[in-house]
């Protein structure tokens, strides 16, 4: 029961992630091709903002599987 | 393609390597394919069904055996730290964990893949016992593995240097130099200034660890395949190392951002409070991050070849290969970037703790 | 709860290997590999830094050839000038030599042309002279054969005479 729990939470966090990190992209790619010739350091900089949203998320999944035990 | 003498001049290297490892670990690797084949009919008596789980947190744990294929798997050795002092013998004692093994001080057993020291009857732990398990696990033989080959490329490209000097970079040199050059630009370079120079060594050494234990842990056949950085405690081992560059090399500005930021006075103990977290929290993320992803990969390839035993079906196999394929090629991707990652925040900490000007 | 527990014996495995791994690749790998990269770097700018000097240098002589051309062209041009003065000059003098001159032979001919005509006008006068005193004789002879014409005629002269 609480494995279930578990993994209904880490269904959650992966959710939250998924929208931020869309976002990020989208935003992003809306950058790019407004202004192509930053393309370099909007990517840096995504990547960076989408490791850290990732990283949020990480954290629900890691409490979901403290819970899982 | 120039890649021939690469691969010539690293043959007999690489040989040796591969040679040492596997006379160190083959000699008693047959005596426990024999013992093992009746257990695992007796396990498949006792649970008829497949329990992916389990398997999967067998194969991202880690392990006193380095596993092979099938039921080979080579002993490595256990070392323990006990109260009354040291105890070094082989994994193969254990018999793949059914004997318990008298040492000189305590009598040991597996349980649940970990080392502790067991009563008389050989299966309840003796909790007056004090044992640190020092053992060189599967993780600890990979790493060893992978700081060799570490060590064997970045020696060979050092010494291409000498020999070229002022030269264009050729074969392996010319392979590294572009990524030591996207440290120092693009991770160095804009995240801690003109200080960039004291902190490459670090920054170079934590990208191509855990690069390569990264992709070795991709690898899915002995000896690659264990997940040495998706073990929590080797990137907590990293984590630690960034917490300790980044407060030490602190200068009076980040300090004073902790201790005495621009609030009024009355707020000192929350900003400390907050401060002080936010410095913990920092490396904790990297680790929980660098683990995270590293693990979720391997369980997701495991997760999706085990769908052919849940499904009991071979038909189910060329839907599962294409996803793993797929997800191993994302992997790949990944591998590269959590070490990117890894080393660019430790470059933005370590650049925020030696910035002249703060806000 | 295992999973996220580290444990001790890889945590200390792990610092033990990756200090030793810094200590060695920052002594044998990264001080060669960073200094070469860097020395290559600064001796690909200096080269730079050189072939942009040599390239003003180039810039600086072509100019100064150019220079030298356009000064050698306008000597040249000035030269050319010069010859073309003289020439015309030369022409001009040798035309108005070559009038005076014909100028004066012309008056040359015509001087002795006057002469010769009055040389022969002198000629013919004289000849003429004769011819008529040829004739007048004839024509006395004839007509003095008698004394009365030759009285007549004195008588004749006489009065024409007229003193």
């Amino acid at each position: 029961m609480t494995g279930s729990i578990a993994a209904l939470g880490a269904g959650l966090a992966v959710i939250g992630a998924g929208i931020g990190i869309g976002q990020i992209g989208g935003k992003a790619m809306e950058g790019i091709s407004r202004q192509p010739e930053a393309a370099g350091k909007i990517q840096t900089a995504m990547i960076i903002a989408a490791a850290l949203v990732e990283g949020v998320a990480l954290f629900g999944v890691i409490v979901a599987l403290l819970g899982n035990k | 393609m120039d890649f021939s003498h690469i691969l010539n001049s690293k043959k007999i290297t690489l040989s040796v390597v591969l040679g040492v490892f596997l006379t160190v670990f083959t000699c008693k690797a047959f005596a426990i394919q024999e013992k093992q084949v009746p257990e695992a009919a007796v396990e498949n008596k006792e649970t008829s069904k497949f329990d992916p789980s389990a398997t999967i947190l067998e194969h991202i744990g880690d392990s006193h055996y380095f596993h092979v294929g099938g039921h080979i798997a080579f002993p490595l050795p256990v070392i323990l730290y006990t109260d009354k002092g040291l105890e070094i013998f082989s994994s193969e004692r254990f018999e793949e964990g059914e004997k318990a093994y008298q040492g000189k001080y305590y009598q040991y057993a597996l349980i649940k893949d970990k080392v502790k020291a067991v009563v008389a009857d050989g299966k309840t732990i003796d909790e007056t016992a004090t044992v640190i398990d020092l053992s060189i696990t599967k993780n600890v033989a990979s790493m060893w593995l992978s700081v060799l080959l570490l060590l064997i490329i970045f020696f060979s490209v050092a010494s291409s240097y000498k020999k070229r000097v002022g030269k264009a970079p050729k074969g392996l040199q010319s392979l590294l130099e572009p990524v030591i050059l996207f440290i120092r630009d693009d991770v160095a370079l804009p995240n801690i200034g003109y200080k960039y120079h004291r902190f490459m060594p670090l920054l170079l050494t934590v990208f191509f660890f855990i690069l390569i234990n990264n992709l070795i842990g991709m690898v899915p056949f002995f000896p690659g395949g264990s997940n040495v950085t998706g073990n929590i405690a080797v990137t907590f081992v990293l984590a630690v190392v960034t917490l300790i560059v980044v407060n030490v090399n602190g200068n009076k500005y980040y300090w004073k951002h902790i201790f005495a930021p621009d609030v009024p006075f009355w707020l000192y103990p929350i900003m400390w409070v907050v401060e002080l977290a936010g410095i913990i929290s920092k490396p904790f993320a990297l680790m929980v991050r660098l683990f995270a992803n590293i693990m979720a990969g391997h369980v997701i390839v495991i997760a999706l070849i085990s769908l052919i035993f849940i499904f009991k079906t071979l038909g189910i196999a060329p839907v599962s290969i294409a996803f793993t394929l797929f997800i191993d090629v994302l992997e790949l991707l990944v591998a590269f970037l959590q070490a990117f990652i890894f080393t660019m925040l430790m470059a933005l900490f370590i650049g925020s703790a030696v910035e002249e000007h703060h806000h | 709860m295992e999973l996220v527990t580290p444990e001790w014996g890889l945590v200390i495995w792990t610092s033990i290997t990756f200090l030793i791994l810094l200590v060695l690749l920052k002594a044998f790998a990264w001080k060669p590999i960073m200094s070469a990269i860097t020395e290559r770097e600064s001796s690909i700018e200096k080269a730079l830094l050189k072939a942009e000097a040599a390239k003003e240098e180039m810039a600086r002589l072509t100019s100064e050839n150019e220079a030298l051309i356009k000064q050698a062209r306008a000597e040249r041009d000035q030269i050319l000038s010069d010859a073309k003065k003289v020439k015309e000059q030369m022409i001009s003098d040798a035309k108005e030599l070559a009038h005076r001159e014909g100028a004066r032979m012309i008056e040359l001919a015509r001087v002795e042309i006057n002469n010769q005509k009055a040389v022969a006008m002198a000629d013919v006068k004289n000849q003429v002279a004769v011819l008529s005193i040829q004739i007048a004789e004839k024509v006395l002879q004839g007509q003095l054969e008698d004394q009365n014409k030759q009285d007549a005629l004195v008588a004749q002269l006489l009065k024409e005479v007229t003193l």
